[in-house]
């Protein structure tokens, strides 16, 4: 085998091996639209978004997602209006403020909270902060919009605050060194130079977080409280997207409606994570920063 | 030689394989997933007291596993319902003569959290406070506290038998909490004061009080005798009266030491 035959041949492995992971995303993609499409023909889908109605395995049934779309949305918000601010000053604390030995033990202890399981975090949100929200509240129940946006918020931090505090860090020492020249102090600094230096590294760390809380799952499930209806208060229980698919994918009948309808509902959910992506590519890409010039 | 060896030790595993099954009984069961786990736990006893005995078991639906009986597609079916009057017909015009067995009772029971005074709801006060309507402890003689409502996926077994029994056709309001599981139903219920949830009577504990129906506690005999209302029978139905194998597995099921015992171990009441 002469060297050039093996040059070629060793480009097309690292190609396929490449390319496998974007073909398994293609692949699911292609079964998630075949295998959720079909509800179309039974209801309309504006129906099935804006419909009032979940009750599917009812005599007629009803397919009308509005409410576990709006459950999925304000969880999402209200636990990024947590996350956020708790993630960046974490972040900028860490990268501006902090001793290094400080740095050093703080930053692995906030990434390990990433490390627990979700369905630990819901058992935790489950036992633990439902009975002690509804006796500081005197709500009818724990499980609720609120709990489920703090138990996301608690998942969400440690990405928001590992990519910001990198995206902080990262801004040259001159543009600092520059501004407290001037004469700045050092909040004005962080608020004035170090921040909007790294818009960037911030917005997409902001809305990666944003992404995980929507498409998480097993904490919803546990936590959220699972009422099908669009929520009043904080403190109402809700079903979030994923939460609804989860627990009735199990029984519900092989290429029933029921089956075609959670599809569809995943549909709507896989819509949502690559929307926020997609945001989070764009702004990666718009303001990027390069060196001391975009500023 | 070693080539030899491997070729000749493939071959006999091969022929092995070929001919184990056609030797070993098989029977196919399929239907209703409120069955499933009873059907499961008989048949991984069954197999292994008769270890030449293969048993496969898949879940489906009642209706699909009573389908299956009509198209022969299967040897016994589950049921967590009775045969319809237009499957008969089918059955009848296909030759197919389904024979019922009652394999189980499934026994709701409305659970409340140890502190509620509340000790008997009616059938009507229950579907009320299911559909929403009444939404206050008070007015079934509790305290003043607002009622949680707590109910299953609507995919579930439980589901259906509280949505035929009590619910009868109405819907469960939207506001009601959903849990995915026995489990999760009793740890919601017993974590809350204001909590009204059902679970099957095997799932009943110390954290939960049980509420009696329209004065009837829940329990094996009222099951059985169909004094307490939510209750129904599970059934595995066969295609005509069964023999072979078949009859030797529904014989074990309703079998009072042996799958009857098991019955009992995975939540259901059983017969005896």
């Amino acid at each position: 085998m002469n060297r050039l035959l093996k040059e070629r041949l060793m480009r097309y492995i690292f190609f396929t091996v490449a390319t496998a992971s974007i073909t398994i995303l293609l692949l699911i993609v292609v079964f998630l639209f075949r295998e959720g499409v079909p509800i179309f023909s039974k209801v309309s889908i504006s129906d099935f978004i804006f419909g009032r109605y979940w009750y599917p395995t009812s005599d007629p049934p009803d397919f009308g997602i509005f409410a576990l779309i709006s459950a999925s949305v304000l969880v999402t918000v209200v636990s990024a209006a947590m996350s956020v601010p708790l993630g960046v000053m974490t972040a900028v604390y860490l990268a501006e403020i902090a001793s290094f030995r400080v740095r050093e033990i703080v930053k692995p202890l906030v990434e390990l909270l990433a490390a627990l399981p979700s369905v630990v975090i819901g058992f935790f949100g489950m036992v633990v902060v439902a009975p002690f929200l509804q006796d500081v509240f005197g709500i009818a129940t724990g499980l609720n919009l609120f709990n489920a946006a703090l138990m996301l918020a608690f998942m969400a931090i440690p990405t928001i605050c590992s990519i910001s505090e990198d995206a902080i860090y990262s801004v040259p020492s001159s543009l600092k060194e520059a501004s407290l020249a001037l004469g700045a102090t050092r909040l004005e600094t962080i608020v004035r130079v170090v921040l909007p230096a790294s818009a960037s590294g911030v917005s997409t760390a902001i809305i990666l977080g944003m992404s995980r809380a929507i498409g998480e799952t097993m904490v919803v499930l546990m936590v959220a409280g699972g009422a099908a209806m669009v929520p009043e208060s904080l403190f109402d229980p809700v079903r979030p997207l994923p939460a609804s698919i989860a627990a009735e994918m199990a029984e519900a009948p092989f290429r029933g409606d029921h089956y075609y309808a959670l599809f569809a509902t995943g549909i709507v959910l896989f819509l949502f994570t690559f929307m926020f992506n997609l945001i989070a590519d764009h702004i990666a890409h718009k303001y990027k920063q390069t060196g001391e010039a975009s500023l | 030689m070693k080539k030899l060896t491997y070729l000749s030790a493939i071959l006999l595993i091969t022929c092995a394989l070929t001919i184990s099954p056609a030797l070993a009984e098989n029977i196919v069961i399929k239907g209703s997933t409120t069955v499933l786990p009873v059907a499961q736990k008989i048949a991984e006893a069954y197999m292994k007291d008769n270890p030449d005995v293969s048993i496969s078991i898949s879940g489906g639906g009642s209706g699909n596993g009573i389908k299956a009986i009509i198209d022969g597609a299967t040897d016994i079916a589950d049921s967590s319902r009775f045969i319809k009057d237009k499957e008969i017909k089918l059955a009848v015009e296909k030759g197919v003569y389904p024979v019922p067995f009652a394999v189980a009772y499934d026994c709701i029971v409305p659970v409340v959290h140890p502190g509620n005074p509340v000790q008997n709801l009616s059938a009507s006060q229950l579907k009320d406070i299911y559909m929403g309507k009444i939404r206050n402890w008070k007015k079934v003689g509790g305290p003043d506290l607002e009622i949680v409502v707590v109910s299953r996926d609507t995919s579930s077994g439980t589901y259906e038998v509280w949505e035929e029994k009590v619910m009868k056709k109405e819907r469960v309001f939207p506001g009601a909490l959903l849990q995915a599981s026995n489990g999760a139903v009793s740890q919601a219920v017993s974590k809350n004061k204001n909590a009204i949830g059902y679970v099957g009577i095997g799932y009943l504990n110390q954290a939960l009080k049980p509420l009696t129906v329209n004065e009837i506690s829940a329990t094996v005999e009222t099951a059985l005798d169909g004094s307490f209302p939510i209750s129904r029978a599970l059934f595995m139905f066969t295609k005509g009266w069964p023999s072979g194998e078949t009859s030797k597995f529904i014989n074990y099921v309703i079998h009072p030491e042996k799958g009857q015992k098991l019955v009992k171990e995975v939540g259901f009441v059983p017969l005896y």
